[in-house]
């Protein structure tokens, strides 16, 4: 048993908060050009990226994810004007503390991709990707009560 | 004359003329240190009580008592009166029913700091403005007064009064020195990763999610608190793994960022004293950094960090680690 | 009676663990509470009141109950229980030992608590006298005798040795083990110091504390005005509850795993909460007052009127301590003696 763990390549689970107007638009511009993003990207779709609440982004930590991704649209071209100004404030301020309680910073990231960078999305995933590859599995926001022992 | 005359003078002199129908200050308990928040009125003025043992931030309790038919009267320390403010900014208490007198504030002391001195029996505690005069186990020590102070005074923020409609200050006292504030939230920023979490862990596994933290802070004014919500999917109660108590420190602080005053209850009144101040410490730390100095509470204003923008901040990944 | 000198304790503790999880009083980040021992943990055992009871050891503050899976209309239980392996809980003051007394009250009367009980057969306590009493302690008040207590084995630290008596048939066979690091000594010493200790708990501030009144009509205490008075500072947290070693409260709860396992477990509550009682059918107690005057009261008339006159409070002082504002179960004795003011 321990073996195949050992040599069990390790995929990360990621979870991407993309808002419906430009970055949900940007991953399907992203499918239908035939560009490949890796499939552990869970993709869960907001109306706003300012819809993220700070608990969404713990509980998909808590829930085993190892990385977590918000894009949005470019500050300015927010469909409702002004919402990714506030998440961009909020997830600042949010990541800033998950990294000084010791969270690696790498963990979390904010990009801005509109719906015509189809290729941005599948390059931000790969890299995203690759990062938290190397980085390992999220330790230290796992609820290790989620994981099943029985 | 004594500070604790005088304000017992004021409040009898606003009771008698009717000005207030009640008093929210602090009453005496049975020891030199356990003084307890308490109303008064005309006929009871029993145990009134003001000296450095008298911590507790009176302006949470005004959102109930604001609420309550006529005028009170409250005593709130410097540090207070920001958290008053900014409940009146919120709309969380009715200015219009409260008389705010400032009280000198020399910095509050910790009972248990004196206990770990080793005394046994502890007589009396005297304060001597720069000493605390200690008689205990049939002698009398003098001990400098920042060995003593609570931990919601030993960074104090400001000796300045936010609002007052009267003061009561005796001795002078001595501006704080600002830079020392965030000193220790500096260290932890040099740490690496691994040694802040180590820190983190460490400080947080000890919570037994009593939530006096919560309970206690003046900006945590829900009617019904996330954490007590059924619904919500994280009223977890249980402290059985270690994603809970970082998950209700994380939001609990979260949710008080850019309202959060810096009085320092929470560190204050913790039992397991985990400094949660320096949770909510380096929020502020933070938006004073990168959105410009901003202390709550500080005028009656509608204006909160977190819910403001420029077009140009910082992006995230400017912010992080930085 | 045996002794050990204050230096070799580090043997005895892994000498313990070699055979049993060993339970004891450990500083982590500047606190003491109760903890399992490893080589690197920091001992305090001469701390006097840890944060939290050890009541832990029995009744954990979160505690697994049953698994099960659901597909379908089939619920598969998954029974979590384990076997308890035997255990050792050393430095239990008098009063936390009192405590799991009260506690047996509740859980191992019918309907019997098996996870308490399973927990509580495995374990050995070993008990600590306390030399140094503190202002807040007032044990006495409950009948205690902080300088005697029982438990499998007792202890006592005094000067440079800890005294060691085995005093059931768990504890000699747990002396038997460790017996090699131990000298052999008369109880002359201890007994010196068990009069001092009397000595020093009738000079503290609350041991003459006036129960009588509760035992009078439980309407009038009930009733009483001065309840508001008491309370008014409460701020409704839980401090005085999750450090109190009788408190035994608790709330039933659910998680579901990633793989769709739901947990059921249970999770200390408290009497001070706003959701506490709260049911379908509305909150019966929906006032701070309310519930500040039933946890005093749980404490001070219900339990001793349903467990032949055993109060569930013992004196331990944690409350005192640790309540924010201050208020406390002392201050709700004395408001009630017929001698003391009326406010």
């Amino acid at each position: 048993m321990q073996e195949i763990t050992e040599n069990k390549e390790f995929k990360p689970l990621i979870v991407a908060f993309c808002c419906n107007w430009c970055s949900y638009a940007g991953a399907d511009l992203a499918g239908s050009s035939r560009l490949s993003y890796p499939a552990n990207v869970k993709i869960i779709r907001v109306p706003c990226s300012c819809r993220v609440n700070p608990i969404f982004i713990l509980k998909a930590f808590q829930r085993g994810a190892d990385g977590v991704i918000l894009c949005g649209c470019h500050p300015g071209d927010c469909h409702y004007s002004e919402g990714n100004y506030r998440t961009r404030r909020r997830m600042s301020l949010l990541f800033s503390m998950l990294n000084y309680l010791g969270i690696e910073k790498e963990r979390t990231r904010v990009e801005w991709v509109s719906a015509a960078e189809g290729a941005k999305f599948s390059a931000v995933m790969n890299d995203f990707v690759k990062t938290i590859t190397a980085l390992g599995e999220n330790k230290k926001l796992e609820d290790l009560r989620c994981k099943s022992k029985n | 004359m004594q500070i604790q005359e005088l304000v017992l003078h004021k409040a009898e002199e606003y009771l008698a003329s009717g000005k207030v129908d009640r008093v929210l200050a602090w009453k005496k308990g049975e020891t030199f240190y356990d003084n307890s928040p308490a109303i008064f009125t005309k006929d009871n003025l029993n145990g009134f009580v003001y000296n450095e043992f008298c911590a507790p931030n009176l302006s949470k309790y005004l959102v109930n008592e604001s609420k309550k038919e006529g005028k009170i009267l409250v005593f709130l320390k410097p540090c207070d009166t920001y958290s008053f403010n900014q409940l009146v900014s919120e709309h969380r208490i009715d200015r219009e029913k409260i008389v705010v007198i400032g009280l000198e504030c020399q910095g509050m002391l910790d009972e248990k700091k004196i206990y770990n001195l080793g005394f046994k029996r502890i007589e009396k505690v005297e304060d001597g403005l720069d000493n605390i005069i200690i008689t205990a186990d049939g002698q009398q020590v003098q001990i400098k007064r920042e060995e003593l102070l609570s931990v919601k005074c030993v960074d104090c923020k400001s000796k300045e009064f936010a609002v007052a409609d009267e003061t009561i200050v005796v001795n002078e006292m001595k501006q704080p020195d600002k830079n020392s504030r965030f000193s220790v939230v500096s260290e932890l920023e040099k740490m690496t990763e691994e040694e802040r979490f180590k820190f983190w862990q460490n400080e947080l596994s000890k919570c037994i999610r009593c939530n006096a933290c919560r309970n206690v802070c003046p900006a945590c004014t829900c009617t019904h608190c996330v954490f007590d919500n059924n619904k919500s999917g994280i009223a977890g109660k249980a402290n059985s793994d270690s994603f809970e108590e970082k998950l209700y420190h994380i939001i609990r602080a979260y949710h008080v960022a850019g309202r959060c005053t810096d009085c320092g209850e929470c560190s204050r009144v913790c039992p397991e004293s985990i400094p949660l101040h320096l949770i909510n410490r380096k929020f502020i730390k933070d938006i004073n950094d990168n959105y410009g100095e901003f202390q709550a509470g500080k005028t009656v204003s509608e204006h909160n960090p977190l819910v403001d923008y420029t077009k140009g901040d910082c992006e995230p990944k400017e912010m992080v680690g930085k | 009676m045996y002794k050990i000198k204050l230096s070799d304790l580090d043997k005895l503790y892994k000498a313990i663990s070699e055979d049993y999880p060993l339970y004891l009083p450990i500083k982590k980040a500047g606190e003491v509470n109760y903890g399992l021992y490893g080589e690197d943990e920091e001992v305090s055992l001469t701390t006097l009141k840890t944060v939290k009871s050890p009541k832990d050891a029995f009744f954990p503050q979160s505690e697994d109950l049953v698994n099960f899976k659901v597909d379908g209309n089939k619920i598969e239980v998954i029974d979590v229980r384990k076997e308890e392996q035997p255990f050792v809980v050393m430095g239990v003051r008098a009063c936390d030992f009192k405590a799991f007394d009260v506690l047996d009250r509740v859980f191992l009367v019918d309907p019997l608590d098996t996870f308490y009980q399973n927990k509580r057969n495995a374990a050995i306590v070993v008990t600590n006298a306390c030399t140094e009493p503190e202002d807040s302690c007032f044990c006495k008040v409950f009948g205690i005798d902080a300088s005697d207590p029982s438990g499998d084995i007792t202890t006592f630290i005094i000067g440079e040795n800890l005294f060691w008596r085995a005093n059931t048939e768990k504890g000699n066979a747990l002396t038997e083990k460790v017996k090699g690091l131990f000298t052999e000594t008369d109880d002359k010493i201890v007994a010196e110091e068990q009069k001092a200790i009397r000595e020093k708990i009738n000079s503290l501030p609350n041991v003459n504390l006036d129960l009588t009144p509760f035992k009078d009509e439980m309407l009038d205490i009930f009733n009483s005005e001065k309840w508001g008075k008491l309370s008014e500072a409460c701020l409704g947290c839980g401090a005085c509850t999750f450090v109190c070693p009788t408190c035994q409260c608790f709330d039933i709860r659910e998680l579901t795993k990633n793989d769709g396992t739901v947990s059921r477990f249970r999770c200390w509550d408290s009497c001070m909460y706003s959701d506490f009682t709260k049911t379908a059918g509305g909150q019966p107690r929906t006032t701070q007052m309310q519930r500040y005057r039933q946890r005093f009261m749980h404490k001070l008339v219900y339990y001793p009127e349903n467990n032949e006159g055993v109060y569930s409070c013992v004196g331990c002082g944690r409350c005192v301590k640790s309540c924010p504002m201050h208020l406390n179960i002392v201050k709700v004795i004395k408001a009630f003696d017929k001698g003391g003011k009326d406010e």
